[in-house]
């Protein structure tokens, strides 16, 4: 199949292009929370981005926190942003970050005024921005403007025949094109990492890898109780036949073809070495995982699942295939991409990676994904320890 | 070609994937090695569900199994050839 050059996305202000145009409520703290989701409700056209922590965090953990927002904030599917926080300076520091991108942005606290003079304050702000994004066009944008990340989940041994190796073979069709690629899931790398480690195209990239994954590891064997048998494979891993985490790592692993990774991004880091394919470390839980790779930059996502993981994102579009044939059957409303042909032979693998490059193309040109449409936007930030 | 019940993804792995909905017990399955597009035949002891593995030889406690090629865990229950490979009988060597 002759690969089509370019898709219609949202032109930046920075040079990069959006599949989506979301105009987010970008709440700095849990607290803030409330405000933000009453803005959104107010505001058509908007969506709040509720989460769990930004208060008293210190050290690496709070780099992370404001990392995430920003990167969040920064990704060029946002066409927008609102930052509400509940102290002015961290707030001030995520919209300063954003601002760099040159999109419209504008902060606000709540301390001395009060969630209701807030909503208020900030549900103008917002109308103005969502009708401003409205009128914004998709136009012809090079094929090299998609940021490609990928995770699998809830995965089985389907997924290590068929599905993973889906996303490979689109990997290796897509990376010769200049995209930019990313897979993380440092954990279920286990078993498998002195294999993927070989992968790293430069000693520094494979350096880099050894320290990341060795560092995760002496962290599961300082905090694990037992071992992690009761989420590593997951109860869903194990009813699909997954026995061990090797078994799984070796699995996940098809994901990236035969690519080589450029460098190793800390979590929710955005790339800086060009296009080609980017190890992120992250945790394998799927909307954390997702979360970091979308505030890196990512502007679409890939995630090949094996029982029916169900997960979406609020600002990244998350496309799912599966080659289980019974999940296709029993769960079709999360499934975009059906490749479960491939294991009774009729179609092969280069027939599927075609499939999942047409359709990862027409996503990018708008169509909503599954996980969109049933309104799956699972924002998760990665906590690294207990806050102050 | 005759239908595919089992998976193998290289030529040196001593388990196989089951790929259609189950197999029964002493069923003569086909088998698919996709490294090589060989075919193979084995007949099942259990009934074995979709995506579980089956054993393509006797394989002792303290074994190793190899899938993809390489080893994905240690044999901790004897397993004889044709019977379900999984939790009951097969862990991880690492955590």
């Amino acid at each position: 199949m002759e690969i089509p050059k370019s898709f219609l996305g949202y032109k930046r202000e920075n040079g990069r292009a959006g599949t989506r145009n979301h105009v987010i409520i970008l709440p700095v703290d849990d607290i803030s929370n409330a405000c933000a989701e009453a803005v959104a409700n107010n505001i058509k056209g908007t969506i709040a981005l509720p989460h769990s922590y930004g208060r008293l965090q210190f050290g690496a953990d709070l780099e992370l926190h404001f990392r995430t927002m920003i990167g969040t904030g920064k990704n060029p599917n946002v066409a927008a942003v609102i930052v509400i926080g509940i102290e002015p300076k961290w707030t001030k520091k995520i919209v300063d970050a954003i601002a760099k991108t040159g999109k419209p942005v504008e902060g606000f606290s709540i301390e001395g005024v009060g969630d209701i003079d807030t909503i208020a304050k900030v549900s103008k702000k917002a109308q103005e921005f969502s009708m401003w994004a409205s009128e914004k066009q998709r136009v012809e944008c090079p094929i090299s403007d998609l940021w490609i990340s990928v995770k699998c989940g809830e995965s089985d041994t389907t997924s290590g025949l068929a599905s993973n190796p889906t996303v490979g073979n689109l990997m290796d069709k897509l990376e010769p094109l200049g995209v930019h690629l990313c897979f993380g899931e440092t954990s279920e790398l286990t078993g498998a990492e002195t294999v993927c480690e070989k992968r790293g195209k430069t000693p520094e990239a494979q350096e880099k890898f050894k320290k990341t994954w060795n560092a995760y590891n002496d962290f599961i064997l300082q905090e694990a109780t037992d071992d992690l048998s009761e989420s590593q494979p997951t109860a869903g891993n194990i009813a699909g036949g997954l026995t061990t985490i090797e078994e799984k790592a070796f699995g996940n692993f098809q994901k990236i073809g035969s690519r080589q990774f450029i460098d190793v991004l800390e979590p929710a880091e955005e790339p800086t070495k060009g296009k080609g394919l980017y190890f992120m470390d992250t945790s394998s839980a799927a909307a954390e995982c997702v979360t970091l790779q979308a505030a890196g930059g990512f502007n679409i996502h890939l995630f090949p699942t094996g029982q029916g993981n169900i997960i979406g994102n609020p600002i990244e579009p998350v496309i799912k295939l599966t080659a289980n044939p019974l999940t296709v059957k029993t769960m079709s409303e999360h499934i975009d991409v059906d490749v479960s042909k491939i294991l009774s032979r009729e179609m092969n693998l280069d027939q599927a990676g075609d499939e999942l490059v047409k359709a990862t193309l027409r996503v990018a040109n708008g169509r909503l994904t599954c996980a969109e449409a049933l309104g799956h936007k699972e924002f998760v930030m990665t906590k690294l320890y207990r806050s102050a | 070609m005759a239908s595919t019940d089992i998976i193998i993804h290289d030529e040196k792995d001593n388990v196989g994937v089951v790929v259609i909905e189950k197999i029964t017990v002493n069923q003569d399955c086909n088998c698919w090695i996709m490294e090589n597009d060989k075919s193979a035949k084995i007949q099942s002891l259990n009934e074995i569900p979709l995506g579980h593995k089956i054993a393509m030889s006797d394989l002792k406690e303290g074994e190793t199994i190899i899938k993809y090629g390489h080893d994905i865990g240690k044999v901790v229950k004897n397993i004889k050839k044709g019977e379900h490979v999984h939790v009951h009988n097969v862990k991880t060597k690492k955590w």
